[in-house]
């Protein structure tokens, strides 16, 4: 541990391989204190609307379990499901002795000097684990909320489905509707075990000048399943990530689907890259994105090392009102008897397909919001209906603010 | 009522139609015949409204306003709708999303699709991957919620098998309120059954032994329908199907002929286009 921290010193001002550099001294690390909350029903009602946002369920009907943490202080975390763990990680690192064998085991806390503030000034974060055989169909849900003005907010969070189990996560990020300026770093580590199933969709509900630096990394292994989904459409000054996932056990598959939205001011720069390391190994990469003015960067990667292998990514982007889509698929074949393909297509909303609306009656704003909502429905193969109703929940939300 | 006079059309710079004129009364169908190029889906897409297409002379009436510079949604919501041949397809828009966008009236759209034979295809993404068929029978049950008063219909047979083209033909009959069997003379299957037929009056049904007539005349029908179609057809297939009142031949941007729809579609089958265009001008 003492060599991760020397580490992490050594990389302290170690920019980022991509995106824009962020000068963290300018972030107060100085938390305010916040009570716990049994009972989510009784926050305060700007929060829970913001949460909402997110993907929270403050009645919690329909959730396997929740982890709320507001800037550096975990308010709420408990599973209501048999086979479910939810525990702020703080907690578990000092309870958890086997803990030690996922913390910091994919990610590298000298990846750049996000990753070495998580493990300098770490704050809290969750461990969410669904224990062998386990099938928690029920979302569990977690929020990770900045309330301080300012506040450079570092996470650490561990998610593990054990053989044979399925487990599906909403992770919201949101900020207070006060919060203009902000700061948050998120580590976290996906652990897919033999024939698990872990589903995580991310909605980022931010503010116009938040900085966000998520730094990801999963593994999969045999037979598992890893679906990953990120919702990112309310204005953000900067979010840079490229979360990478590796599939090392025969016939691991792993889908990672973006719904991006580029408001003026915004900067995206989303990515995913997937390797395949063993046989019978697929994987996918879907992009939508959408600038009304931002600047969106729209990355994906997907490395075949053995043979057998397949990948596919999609990249699609419409520019609807100013702004610049970068589309920037990449695909590596190392060996023979790979399959990869990619489609990229950067464009705008084609006049046919509103004058063919206009002509069932709609009026031209109405058959636009039509067609951008039908842009960013994609079918996302085995996530759950409820999920799935979360999903088209949060963009329908956004959606409206955003048109 | 549709009232067309004297209108003329470019698309970019090139005229496309030179003068037409044409009037479809409540209750009336037109046929719209004419080679490739003369201008009857131009004609279908003025009158939709289709802003590429500039109507540089004339008028066009519909219900008594003039809608010739009117907005295509505004003609949508008046009850002018159209069949389209090649429709957009538009992912991740779903088929049933957009039957509900132009439903008027709680139409149920599932008793619609059924009878469409098109349940399995109101969650796929809008003509996204459709055959030929699969699109005319989703525009035309777009068309049915919709519930148009004026329907324009662009080459509704084409690509449609033939199990597909008598559900086609009949619910072209049912949009237009029209029932298929009412006038025998009428369709060019059985105008040629009971030829000579080159008469109105050798088109009237026989009276039955009662000294009825077993079918409403056209007439009668006429004063209880209100609805108004105008439907483009290439290979005539439509007409086995769907009665019309009315034929008319789009010649090089021009209506260069008027009469009974059979009749006109066996002379264009006998001496073409072109010699049609001739005898009937």
């Amino acid at each position: 541990m003492r060599s991760l921290d020397k580490k992490a010193h050594e990389a302290q001002d170690k920019k980022a391989a991509i995106g824009p550099d962020i000068d963290l001294n300018t972030y107060s690390l100085e938390s305010p204190q916040h009570a716990a909350v049994k009972d989510l029903k009784v926050m305060p009602g700007a929060d829970k609307e913001r949460m909402a946002f997110a993907g929270l369920d403050i009645s919690e009907e329909g959730r396997s379990g929740t982890y709320i943490q507001k800037d550096a202080i975990s308010i709420h975390s408990g599973s209501h499901q048999d086979g479910l763990e939810i525990i702020p990680i703080k907690k578990a690192l000092q309870e958890m002795d086997w803990l030690k064998e996922y913390y910091w085991k994919l990610a590298s806390v000298d990846t750049d000097k996000y990753t070495a503030r998580a493990r300098l000034d770490l704050q809290n974060g969750y461990v969410i684990r669904a224990l062998p055989g386990k099938k928690i169909t029920l979302p569990a849900q977690a929020c990770l909320y900045l309330e301080k003005e300012g506040f450079s907010q570092n996470v650490h969070n561990i998610i593990i489905a054990e053989e044979d189990s399925e487990l599906h996560i909403i992770s919201g990020c949101a900020s207070a509707s006060h919060v203009t300026r902000g700061l948050h770093v998120g580590i976290s580590e996906f652990y897919v075990k033999k024939n698990a199933k872990l589903s995580f969709s991310m909605i980022h509900h931010w503010a116009e000048d938040v900085v966000v630096r998520p730094r990801s990394v999963g593994i999969v292994e045999k037979g598992g399943l890893f679906l990953s989904n990120y919702i990112s459409m309310k204005p953000v000054k900067s979010v840079q990530m490229y979360p990478t996932i590796y599939l090392v056990g025969k016939g691991a598959v792993a889908r990672s689907y973006s719904l991006l939205v580029g408001s003026p001011g915004s900067e995206l720069d989303v990515g995913g890259r997937i390797y395949l390391k063993a046989k019978d190994t697929r994987a996918e990469i879907v992009s939508r994105a959408i600038t009304n003015g931002g600047n969106i960067i729209s990355r994906g990667d997907i490395v075949a090392e053995v043979p057998g292998v397949r990948g596919h990514l999609e990249c699609h982007g419409l520019i609807l009102n100013g702004g610049i889509m970068h589309a920037i698929p990449e695909l590596k074949g190392m060996v023979d008897g790979v399959e990869l393909s990619h489609e990229a297509a950067v464009g705008k909303i084609a006049q046919e397909e509103i004058l063919y609306l206009m002509s069932r009656g709609l009026t031209e704003e109405e058959a636009t919001a039509t067609i951008v909502r039908g842009f960013l429905s994609v079918d996302i193969p085995d996530l759950p209906g409820p999920l799935k109703a979360e999903i088209d929940r949060a963009v329908d939300l956004s959606q409206k603010e955003v048109m | 009522m549709l009232l067309i006079e004297d209108l003329q059309v470019k698309l970019g710079n090139k005229k496309i139609l030179r003068h037409v004129d044409l009037e479809i009364l409540p209750g009336e169908t037109h046929i719209l015949f004419g080679p490739n190029g003369s201008g009857k889906t131009s004609l279908l897409m003025t009158i939709m409204g289709y802003p590429q297409y500039k109507v540089t002379g004339g008028k066009i009436t519909f219900k008594g306003e003039d809608i010739t510079h009117m907005t295509i949604d505004d003609r949508a919501r008046l009850g002018i709708g159209m069949s389209y041949q090649r429709p957009p397809s538009i992912q991740g828009l779903k088929t049933r999303r957009i039957i509900e966008a132009c439903s008027k009236n709680g139409v149920d759209i599932d008793a619609l699709a059924e009878r469409m034979n098109f349940t399995d295809f109101l969650d796929r993404d809008i003509n996204v991957g459709f055959s030929g068929g699969e699109i005319k029978r989703s525009e035309l049950l777009q068309l049915m919620a919709q519930d148009a008063d004026l329907a324009l219909f662009d080459e509704p047979e084409s690509g449609v098998d033939l199990e597909n083209i008598s559900l086609i033909g009949n619910t072209i009959n049912d949009l237009l309120q029209r029932d298929s069997g009412e006038y025998p003379c009428r369709t060019t299957k059985q105008c040629e059954a009971a030829s000579p037929c080159k008469t109105e009056k050798s088109c009237e049904p026989a009276q039955t032994s009662h000294g009825e007539t077993p079918f409403k005349t056209v007439k009668d029908m006429g004063t209880t329908r209100s609805k108004m179609g105008l439907i483009i057809t290439h290979t005539g297939f439509i007409l086995d199907y769907v009665t019309a009142d009315q034929g008319l031949v789009l010649y090089k941007g021009v209506v260069a002929g008027k009469g009974n729809p059979a009749e006109i579609f066996k002379q264009i089958r006998k001496v073409g286009y072109k010699e049609c265009a001739r005898c009937a001008a």
